[in-house]
């Protein structure tokens, strides 16, 4: 009888963190979907049941196909650049060419993550500016004035101009991220492709890449997730403009709860965030996983 | 003849590597020595050339931002900060410990619901969590940025944890056992103090996570003296109008803190990001 009630104030150890997740993070995201069949606002507890109205709403929207365009293109420009090109740069830091200046590189390709995504943004806003910038000064000094831009101010630029910013913040996060799983590979392998006879590229692709296979992976889900997240970055630039051109669905749901007053809608663009991202994580966490074993 | 014509090519190519990492160097160094140089100037001498240098350097730029209103939302982000460091690292030990040691019945279900919080986006969130923090009567207080603060991380810092935990012997708590040690006296005199280098790790990431957050607090904070660095510095833009130079200045203070904690502890900061990757 006693030992049974020490068991259960073993819970102890538990309840206090599982109830934080649980009313902070699991009620919300369950109610938003409950939310997403009703129309509701910010400032009123009434509640109006509309059914799937608001995902039609949401799907016959305007900038419904620009905004799904703009996160896809967000998408697949950084697992070019980031997790692509970043392979590589790890690959060439790991190679035994680089030498001593190794840290060196690795820091600062890794400094810009360190900085938040609004001082990042702010930043930008001033190096696409198009009087006082940094790009069209840097174009006037070399003799090109011909190719000023009004960067942020072009509709056609204006997400481009964000995903560049975006891979200049995180390339080398997730090189990092990759030079970590590369010292991981056994030295016995690579020495064992050296006796083959295999150079420096032959072993990047038959052993580094291999062996470090999960880590990549992990790093293209963590790269199309954020791909699909994408707000702060819109918002400190181009607040979704000019227009509605630079608009994502991350900054959709903040304006139509925020700004519009139109909650219902946010949450069914909320659901749709969900969908996207839990159906990738899932993938994540089976590779993270299927690592351990 | 023939190492002379192989150390010939390896000295090309390294060169090659060399020319071609320093060329990125550049991309990620320039835009930030342009910002430093920029918060350096007087606002005509930014619109006249922007890529020129400054004719004398005004340090007066950075008191000014710092006294401006930087200082007070450096303030209130350390202490936001120091609150929910404490929170999300007692929350996910006692949890990680408790999931690892106590062998309870139902343990590996609630390993599954916890982690699987990792998979959830705070905006998904949003909407309701705005509801609620407003029904509990915590909209506008530190509270409504720190309590979601510390849950949204519980899970990742648990699995973090978790890894770590799972591989102290179980000899140590065994001898603790035998000679009349409590559960929490294990947990808080031997666990704890072995895991420090975890704990650290934990520590440093998570700080990155909170000091740079933006969305919650962009929404769950109105006044001032509440404000965390991020949401400061938009605020701050809006102040200053066409003072561009102290808004350099401001960017440039903000991101400093964050720089010089990874240059400190690298070690700490790559092991924690590295067993748990999630971005943004």
């Amino acid at each position: 009888m006693k030992k049974k009630k020490v068991k259960k104030s073993l819970y102890l150890y538990i309840v206090p963190g599982l109830f934080m997740v649980m009313a902070f993070v699991y009620v919300p995201i369950i109610t938003n979907i409950v939310y997403s069949f009703f129309r509701l606002s910010s400032y009123s507890s009434s509640m109006k049941f509309v059914a799937f109205n608001n995902y039609r709403r949401l799907f016959t929207n305007d900038t419904f196909p620009v905004m799904m365009r703009n996160n896809i293109y967000y998408c697949i420009i950084s697992l070019i650049v980031q997790v692509g090109f970043g392979t590589v740069i790890a690959l060439v830091l790991e190679s035994k060419l680089v030498g001593k200046l190794n840290s060196f590189y690795r820091n600062v390709y890794f400094i810009p993550s360190l900085i938040s995504l609004t001082a990042v943004g702010l930043m930008f806003n001033f190096i696409y500016n198009p009087t006082a910038g940094m790009l069209n000064g840097f174009l006037k000094t070399i003799g090109q004035p011909d190719l000023q831009q009004i960067w942020l101010g072009d509709k056609k630029l204006a997400i481009f101009c964000i995903i560049a910013m975006s891979q200049w913040q995180y390339t080398g996060y997730i090189a990092m991220l990759m030079i970590v799983a590369f010292q991981n590979v056994s030295m016995d392998y690579v020495e064992a492709a050296i006796i083959d006879g295999a150079g420096p590229i032959r072993r990047a692709i038959s052993v580094y890449i291999p062996l470090a296979k999960e880590q990549l992976l992990v790093c293209s889900v963590i790269t199309v997730i954020g791909a699909f997240k994408l707000f702060t970055e819109v918002y400190t630039t181009t607040s979704g403009g000019p227009g509605d051109a630079s608009q994502v669905l991350g900054l959709f749901l903040y304006q139509n709860a925020f700004l519009h007053d139109d909650m219902g809608m946010a949450a069914a663009t909320g659901v749709l965030i969900f969908v996207i991202t839990v159906t990738l994580s899932i993938i994540q966490l089976r590779i993270t996983r299927s690592g351990q074993d | 003849m023939t190492t002379k014509h192989i150390n010939g090519r390896k000295v090309f190519l390294t060169v090659l590597i060399h020319l071609f990492l320093m060329s990125l160097v550049l991309i990620i160094l320039l835009p930030m020595c342009w910002l430093i140089m920029n918060s350096l100037k007087t606002n005509q001498e930014m619109f006249r050339d922007s890529i020129a240098l400054p004719a004398t350097p005004l340090f007066s730029n950075w008191v000014n931002a710092w006294n401006k209103g930087l200082y007070n939302y450096f303030l209130s982000s350390i202490i936001t900060s120091a609150m929910s460091l404490c929170g999300i690292l007692v929350f996910s030990s006692l949890l990680a410990y408790g999931l690892t040691r106590l062998n309870l019945p139902g343990s590996g279900l609630i390993f599954v619901i916890v982690l699987g919080g990792m998979a959830l986006s705070e905006q998904v969130a949003l909407v309701p969590l705005f509801k609620i923090i407003q029904a509990i009567g915590l909209y506008n207080t530190r509270w409504a940025v720190v309590l979601p603060y510390i849950s949204f991380r519980i899970p990742f810092t648990m699995f973090l944890l978790r890894s770590y935990f799972l591989g102290i012997p179980r000899e140590l708590e065994e001898a603790a056992i035998l000679d009349g040690a409590s559960r929490f006296q294990i947990f808080y005199k031997i666990i704890i103090p072995i895991s420090k280098p975890v704990l650290a790790s934990a520590a440093i990431v998570n700080l990155n996570f909170v000091w740079n957050e933006f969305l919650f607090a962009n929404i769950f904070l109105e006044n001032r003296k509440l404000m965390t660095i991020p949401l400061g510095l938009m605020t701050f833009q809006g102040d200053l109008k066409s003072d561009y130079v102290t808004m350099l200045a401001g960017i440039l203070i903000a991101s400093l803190p964050m720089i010089i904690m990874y240059l400190c502890m690298q070690k700490q900061f790559v092991r924690g990001l590295t067993s748990g990757a999630v971005k943004g």
